[in-house]
């Protein structure tokens, strides 16, 4: 063990900020992180055993228990379970002759869920020890069972197994012309500092994660910090259902990503960059990896960037599988090496952020959009778009359409607008803009516009015909937020799971009326008094359908004024076996009233 | 002429640096909490001490406390809010007050007295939480953890020990020990400990002095936990 774990520890340093990535190569080669590990690391790293675990027990793909040594993982979004996810999962586990979240007894094969894996426009998707496996069907899985039988490293499968598509369908403003390496960084320091910032600022850029915060703001208040080691985190932590744009911005235009990475660095005065990047996304690590090496060998990276005095690198790191890392704070918090749980604010991230320095975090569509603006200019961007929302956005639209993919829309773009290009059939029963923490929207809203205004999405746009049922999406999102709740606060921590009960007491046919009263009032205090966003939306779904759909939850009640959630008579059973009656008096029903 | 922020219509006085619940404290003003010691670091999980200020919810014991704030604390719809807060560790744990030892000492069951609250309005969840008996002067019944985070901050704070930490996410949080065994025993705790004596509620215990004092003449049998709270926390009390 020592033997293994004392090179990992020599090539990333005894700080305990790198204690992610030393657990994951940890994992990687164990399959889990054995107990010797976890005393080895805490004494290496001079940390209480107990920080190992308790972030081994945060990340969704960090175990202290052995896993497969072909570990696979389906993706739990709505958007595979519309393409058959749940049969194919069903064929896989009786294929491979192990249960859902277990180990097979002889240690080869481990099955189980993950949540939305960004694969939605080329699901049903899942991971093999980490890498993004797409378009899974029964053929295919019969391929991977063979090669998994046969004991085939994964290095070997095929590789069409592993082809992740970017099906750009629309590119805009920014998609279509791409800069060149180096242009924007050029135009910066011919413009200068205050000028660029103005061009940022005139730009109308919002951050595009969802908050909408004005980017040349943040900037601003990050360079005017009095403590001068500051920091840029790129989040690439993309975990929205349905949204997968950010993975195509890394795959085919990360040197702008890291362009505007660079540009930040320059105006507030940061050093030091880190690319937060999605556990789910490590099929993107070596080619992203590759980008940095050649942007320092071109000097647009390192020391003296474009001989103008300005030092700046990046460090790409991945996160191990938890959605609450896209909040800024919590990610910061992963960063360091601790469990993600978003911080109390304020201060905020930009005076005291990583290691309490000032830090500026943003999306990587941000970024992407302010190394473009830099170089064409503010005016240029907020010539396009609404009044409070200029420029593009570039959208992850998936679900019931003909081509998912990838579209950048000018904001105020309309919704029938996005259906017609996306080849939406018109038995359209809503649409989910932002994601689960976004709105649902039914069929007769569609005139509604992309944009702060109206309609703010990070990006996830999830389409669904008259034959999907909205109680089960419903129910697929409030499970999600379950799953993800980091559990630092009481009403998200208890709340999210009383919702999930409570929806599926009324969706598994156990409510009545006061059921849905009661839904209701839990929605607003989990929404109210949670401490970050994940809370404060994770009713969103529930609420946002509840108001237009509200048929839909009647029909599932019983006509009682009253009903518990569970099943009165079949409760009797072992009463019934004891007393050894089974005469009607020992059976009880539930009447229903008229 | 010092800044004041002002309570429930009630201008109070506070300096640079407090929080919301420094002030209130210190004004003599009662704002329910569990997770908040004024001795330690504020931590801001259990949201008792929601508070609304300029029409905005924030947790009083982490949000500083800033001129022109119009704060709300008593009001029937916080007053509900918090119940339902309390409600929700009641149902999240298995919380037997009449059968345990700190009855009428437990600050989680002082809170539901003051909130009136009367039953447990969720369903429960018959949660699955072992006991850790093997120390021999302490005990951890995790059933009674409210993830609170006082015995973590005590130990590492004032003990200078890091004996507990908290792990898992989501509903599978959970209070574990530092000890190569994860016991209790096997850990470096001392019953003298500040983090032995910190816990809200009955999940951290001392051995053998359960009933010294006898059910109806504890703590909250007596007096209501505001009043104790800001006898206990305002450090210029009576002077």
């Amino acid at each position: 063990m020592q033997s293994f774990i004392q090179p990992v520890i020599d090539r990333y340093g005894t700080s305990s900020d790198q204690l992610l990535p030393i657990l994951r190569d940890i994992q990687s080669e164990f399959q889990h992180i054995p107990a010797e590990a976890i005393e080895c690391v805490a004494l290496s790293l001079d940390i209480p055993r107990t920080q190992i675990i308790s972030v081994i027990e945060f990340y969704s793909f960090l175990h202290s228990t052995p896993q497969g040594k072909y570990a696979l993982l389906v993706s739990d979004s709505i958007t595979d379970h519309m393409l058959g996810k749940q049969d194919l999962m069903s064929y896989m586990a009786s294929q491979l002759k192990v249960s859902i979240g277990e180990l097979r007894t002889d240690g080869l094969v481990s099955l189980n869920n993950t949540s939305c894996s960004g694969m939605c426009d080329q699901g049903p998707a899942g991971l093999v020890n980490g890498y993004a496996l797409t378009n899974l069907d029964r053929p295919r899985i019969d391929a991977i069972v063979k090669l998994i039988e046969q004991n085939i490293p994964v290095q070997q499968w095929p590789s069409e197994f592993f082809m992740v598509k970017d099906n750009i369908y629309l590119p805009g403003l920014l998609l279509q012309d791409p800069i060149a390496p180096g242009d924007a960084l050029k135009a910066r320091f011919q413009k200068g500092l205050q000028q660029t910032l103005t061009e940022i600022d005139v730009s109308g850029l919002r951050g595009r994660g969802g908050a909408g915060f004005k980017t040349a703001m943040k900037w601003r208040f990050c360079s005017e910090e009095i403590e001068t080691e500051r920091y840029v985190v790129c989040n690439a932590d993309e975990g929205e259902p349905g949204t997968f744009k950010d993975r195509v911005l890394l795959n085919t235009y990360a040197h702008q990503v890291f362009e505007g990475m660079t540009l930040c660095a320059s105006i507030i005065g940061a050093e030091q960059g880190f690319l937060y990047l999605r556990g789910e996304y490590l099929h993107l690590y070596d080619k992203l990896q590759n980008i940095l090496q050649q942007r320092r060998h071109s000097g647009l990276l390192g020391n003296n960037i474009l001989e103008q005095g300005l030092n700046f690198d990046i460090e790409i790191r991945m996160g191990c599988g938890a959605y609450i890392c896209g909040e800024e704070s919590a990610l910061i918090e992963s960063l360091e090496g601790k469990r993600g749980i978003p911080r109390n604010r304020p201060p905020y991230p930009v005076s005291q952020g990583y290691l309490n320095k000032p830090t500026v975090v943003n999306n990587v569509e941000t970024f992407f959009a302010a190394s473009k603006i830099a170089l064409e200019g503010g005016q240029w961007f907020a010539d396009v778009g609404t009044k409070q929302s200029q420029g593009t956005k570039i959208l992850s639209i998936s679900g019931d359409c003909t081509k998912p993919g990838i579209y950048e829309y000018p904001f105020g773009t309309s919704i029938k607008q996005v259906l017609h290009d996306c080849g939406a059939a018109s038995d359209i029963l809503g649409i989910q803009i932002g994601g689960p923490s976004g709105t649902f929207i039914a069929e007769n809203e569609v005139h509604r516009t992309l944009a702060f205004e109206d309609l703010a999405t990070g990006g996830s746009f999830i389409i669904f015909n008259q034959s999907r049922n909205i109680l089960d999406i419903v129910k697929n999102f409030t499970h999600f937020f379950a799953h993800e709740s980091c559990g630092f606060c009481t009403p998200c921590r208890v709340g999210t799971l009383l919702l999930k009960k409570q929806l599926d007491k009324i969706t598994e046919g156990y409510g009545s009326a006061g059921d849905v009263a009661a839904l209701e009032e839990l929605c607003q205090l989990v929404k109210n008094l949670s401490h970050c966003g994940l809370g404060q939306t994770a009713a969103n779904p529930i609420l946002s359908t509840l108001e237009r759909y509200p048929e839909s939850y009647q029909q599932r009640l019983k006509k009682i004024s009253y009903e518990p959630g569970f099943d009165l008579d079949a409760s009797l059973e072992t009463a019934r076996r004891l007393a050894n009656r089974n005469d009607a008096g020992a059976h009880l029903a539930q009447v229903e009233e008229d | 002429m010092s800044k004041t922020i002002t309570i429930d219509g009630k201008e109070i006085p506070y300096e640079d640096g407090q929080t919301i619940m420094d002030a209130a404290i210190a004004a003599d003003i009662y704002i329910p909490h569990l997770c908040h010691d004024p001795d330690y670091e504020p931590h801001g999980s259990c949201k008792l001490c929601t508070v609304n200020v300029n029409g905005r919810n924030c947790s009083a014991c982490t949000f500083p406390a800033l001129e022109g704030q119009n704060i709300i604390n008593q009001s029937a719809d916080l007053e509900q809010d918090r119940k339902r807060i309390t409600q929700m560790l009641f149902v999240e744990g298995n919380h037997f007050c009449p059968s345990c030892e700190k009855t009428g000492d437990c600050q989680l069951q002082g809170v539901a007295y003051y909130l009136d609250m009367h039953d447990n309005h969720f369903p429960h969840f018959f949660a699955n939480r072992e006991m850790d008996a093997s120390h021999p002067d302490i005990l951890i019944d995790h059933n009674r953890c409210i993830f609170c985070n006082l015995c973590v901050r005590a130990s590492q704070e004032k003990d200078h020990k890091n004996v507990f930490a908290i792990s898992g996410r989501g509903m599978n949080k959970h209070l574990i020990v530092n000890s190569i065994t994860g016991k209790l025993k096997d850990s470096n705790i001392h019953i003298n400990d500040h983090a032995a004596h910190i816990c809200p509620t009955g999940a951290i215990l001392i051995k053998r002095t359960g009933y010294k004092v006898p059910i109806g003449e504890r703590t909250y049998d007596k007096q209501k936990i505001d009043a104790v709270a800001l006898a206990k926390e305002n450090k210029h009390h009576g002077r």
